[in-house]
């Protein structure tokens, strides 16, 4: 989705557009390369996404920045959430970049996601600045949700979150991808969800009535190998996430190679796009941090584990060892990118911090999209609040 | 499930067989209709008017609605619009709640509220909060709609109201209507209203033929959620009332009148907002205020309005206690006169009236 991209990297201007053609100036000796990917595995389905991936240099730049950039984001937040400054949850994505920035490139504008509470990469891939999402988890104005929903309920164009609980946003995202049905665009809704959640009763219930009724939702299991401290195959009967649809085709991919899971969601929206029903992906990831910050992340899994995911297998370390060999870019190009997100995430993060709260009166603001309550009733009788209407409600 | 529901259906119509011997030649020009046709005229007449609207549950289309509410609206609309559903609660109101979410205006039913137990996470986590937690930007205009509250002769799981459960979140409309009048005009409302509605109807409601004034029958017939009616004036004491139990008071109303005091019956209509003031008004007037409802006591809508005139000024016009009169605090009995006993009667406002104003 390249409009989201732009938006998310112009605004904040940590590579706009100019320099990215002046680096495409300098260094021209390789415009595409191509890739093979490990195979895809299929369930219930004839025809595989090609494992031959070929990959420009404009498109690796930009995933090269977008996975960056969720590192940096997350590596802030979390550092924010030892500081006291993020309050509650916070679950962080790294380690899954490769995840949402392959779907992410190969979803059309009129596309919905939703996720469930690891949604802070998400957001910013679907629009929303760094700062949107810093100022969010700091519970700041300058937040996407203005600090009402917090690290687990940003929303933006296309994006119906973040959902706190666990397994709800499925069938959400079956309804999104009704609606789209319904009103005869050809969009899809990727509705995402952990190896966890994969054993929750109303994704079963949503399986069948998507494929029963054909609808265009993409399933994405992120088995990142944990739902919180429980392993997947402690928990699952079946880990092979990709079948469990029965009946709805499924696809596992790599999803720790960008390239290979940017290539199954191309073959995967077009499925969908065309008329032919749900799909369920599971993309096989891994989480370096423990399940939310509380959680050291290390009574169940070794630490030699870890180091070996972020040493073999770490989708950004991997991405840029191989545009970096095809001579797509120069290590000069990627240290200058570094750096350059560095500064945009350190900008934001000290923006976010400085930034104020909303203020009181908005406790009893957006409550509902048309009030009727005369009053809404404070902590005791004697001081009631008045309802406001901020938000745009975009169904109202 | 579906055996117990076509035995109250038989219930249901032998009601409206008796119930027509009642209809006077007075209001003979006055057209009557079952609060099961108002409910079907209004979801005829908003889907015709939006087709943004559509009804999904199980049993709505080809069955024609397991209480028939939805009768001809699948022949008429079609699949796209009227979707039957597996049984699967949770799943389809998270699908209902969804589309809602990305624009359309789904009316979500439930066979009956007992089920949607199976889904209440989907109707306060996803369907109320959304809007808050998106600081006003996803509104999630929604109905979830069925029948509620008591019922005849199938046991704990399948009768009881659901009125306070909902009625205690704040983002959510709670609507639980009385007769056809109310049903038609609130229901259209709940269906136009760009927030999530919960609307509990009365299965046991359902066959029963009620006086729709010509005003009512009209297509721009819409009644305003969060207003109270004054079923009937009174100056002696207030009985605050929903759904069904609307009808109670009435009938206690009218013995009550044949010795002298008049009491004044509030139909709440809308369980949130709750229409305080109108019961305020009433009570400053009458001094004297009881609540009837049929669901259980704890936490319920009358404690909620007896609370609230307590908080107030309104508590200082009142000569004795405000009172309760609910369902008794026992799962239901399926033993016909243990259910009997555990729902409150006319007789019972009727004794606790007296008890209040000390008239023998």
């Amino acid at each position: 989705m390249l409009p989201s991209c732009v938006r998310a990297v112009s605004k904040k201007s940590i590579f706009p557009k100019k320099s990215l053609g002046s680096i495409f100036a300098k260094n021209n000796f390789a415009t595409e390369a191509t890739f093979e990917t490990k195979p895809y595995r299929l369930h219930k389905l004839e025809e595989s996404p090609s494992t031959t991936v070929t990959l420009n240099k404009e498109d690796a730049l930009k995933y090269y920045i977008q996975m960056h950039t969720i590192r940096r984001l997350e590596t802030s937040a979390g550092n924010l959430y030892k500081e006291k400054i993020i309050r509650g949850f916070c679950h962080l994505y790294s380690g899954q970049e490769a995840v949402a920035v392959g779907i992410t490139a190969a979803l059309r504008p009129h596309d919905g996601v939703i996720t469930a509470y690891r949604a802070h990469g998400w957001t910013y891939l679907m629009g929303v600045p760094p700062i949107g999402v810093l100022a969010e988890l700091c519970g700041r104005k300058e937040g996407c949700a203005k600090g009402k929903g917090g690290s687990m309920h940003m929303y933006t164009k296309n994006f119906y979150g973040g959902n706190g609980i666990v397994g709800a946003q499925i069938p959400l995202g079956v309804g999104i991808a009704l609606a789209a049905q319904y009103k005869g665009t050809d969009g899809v809704c990727i509705a995402l969800y952990g190896d966890g959640a994969a054993n929750q009763g109303q994704v079963f219930e949503v399986y069948n009535m998507a494929k029963l009724w054909n609808i265009p939702c993409i399933f994405v299991c992120e088995n990142n190998g944990y739902g919180m401290g429980t392993s997947a195959e402690r928990a699952a009967a079946s880990t092979s996430y990709y079948s469990r649809g029965d009946y709805v085709p499924g696809i596992w991919v790599d999803g720790m190679d960008i390239l290979a899971v940017r290539e199954c969601f191309k073959y995967a929206v077009n499925y969908a796009a065309s008329g032919k029903g749900p799909l369920v992906i599971e993309a096989a990831t891994y989480r370096y941090s423990g399940h939310s910050m509380s959680d050291p992340g290390t009574s169940y899994r070794t630490r030699d584990e870890i180091q070996e995911v972020r040493q073999t297998r770490d989708p950004i370390t991997s991405f840029k060892e191989k545009i970096i060999q095809s001579n797509l870019v120069t290590p000069e190009e990627i240290k200058k990118i570094d750096g350059e997100i560095r500064t945009e995430i350190d900008e934001a993060t000290k923006q976010a911090k400085a930034d104020k709260e909303i203020g009181l009166d908005e406790l009893s603001a957006d409550i509902y999209s048309l009030n009727l309550e005369p009053k809404i009733r404070n902590v005791d009788p004697f001081s009631e609040l008045v309802h406001k209407r901020l938000g745009p409600a975009v169904n109202a | 499930m579906a055996s117990i529901k076509s035995l109250n259906l038989l219930g249901n119509l032998n009601k409206v067989i008796t119930r027509r011997n009642f209809t006077t030649s007075n209001i003979a020009a006055a057209k009557q209709m079952t609060v099961r046709d108002a409910l079907n005229s209004a979801l005829d007449e908003e889907m015709e008017k939006d087709d943004r609207v559509f009804i999904l549950g199980e049993e709505v289309a080809q069955y024609d609605g397991a209480y028939k509410v939805t009768r001809g609206l699948w022949k008429k609309y079609g699949d796209k619009r009227v979707i039957d559903t597996p049984i699967t609660e949770m799943g389809f109101a998270g699908i209902a709640t969804g589309a809602a979410m990305a624009g359309l205006r789904p009316i979500c039913e439930f066979m009956t509220f007992n089920f949607a137990m199976q889904a209440i996470d989907q109707i306060i986590n996803s369907a109320a909060k959304t809007f808050y937690m998106s600081a006003g930007r996803v509104n999630v205009p929604i109905v979830f709609r069925g029948p509620n509250g008591a019922a005849s002769g199938v046991a704990a799981q399948h009768s009881q109201c659901f009125g306070a459960w909902y009625a205690h979140c704040p983002g959510l409309k709670v609507i639980s209507p009385y007769n056809s009048e109310d049903c038609k005009g609130l229901l259209k409302a709940a269906i136009r209203d760009p927030d999530p509605v919960v609307f509990l109807e009365n299965e046991l409601l359902y066959g029963v033929q009620y006086t729709m004034s010509d005003e009512a029958l009209s297509k721009d017939f819409v009644l305003p959620i969060g207003k109270a009616k004054i079923e009937k004036p009174g100056k002696h004491i207030t009985l605050v009332a929903h759904s069904k139990a609307v009808e109670l008071c009435l009938i206690a109303a009218k013995e009550l009148s044949g010795k002298g005091i008049e009491a004044e019956v509030i139909n709440l209509r809308s369980l949130r907002p709750l229409d305080i003031d109108t019961i305020a008004k009433s009570v400053s007037k009458t001094n004297h205020l009881i609540s009837v409802e049929q669901g259980w006591p704890s936490c319920g809508i009358g404690a909620e309005v007896l609370a609230r005139i307590m908080e107030s000024e309104t508590f200082f016009h009142l000569d004795q206690p405000a009172i309760r009169i609910t369902g008794a605090d026992v799962p239901m009995p399926y033993a016909k006169s243990l259910e009997m006993a555990a729902l409150p009667v006319p007789k019972d406002i009727v004794d606790a009236t007296k008890k209040l104003l000390k008239v023998k």
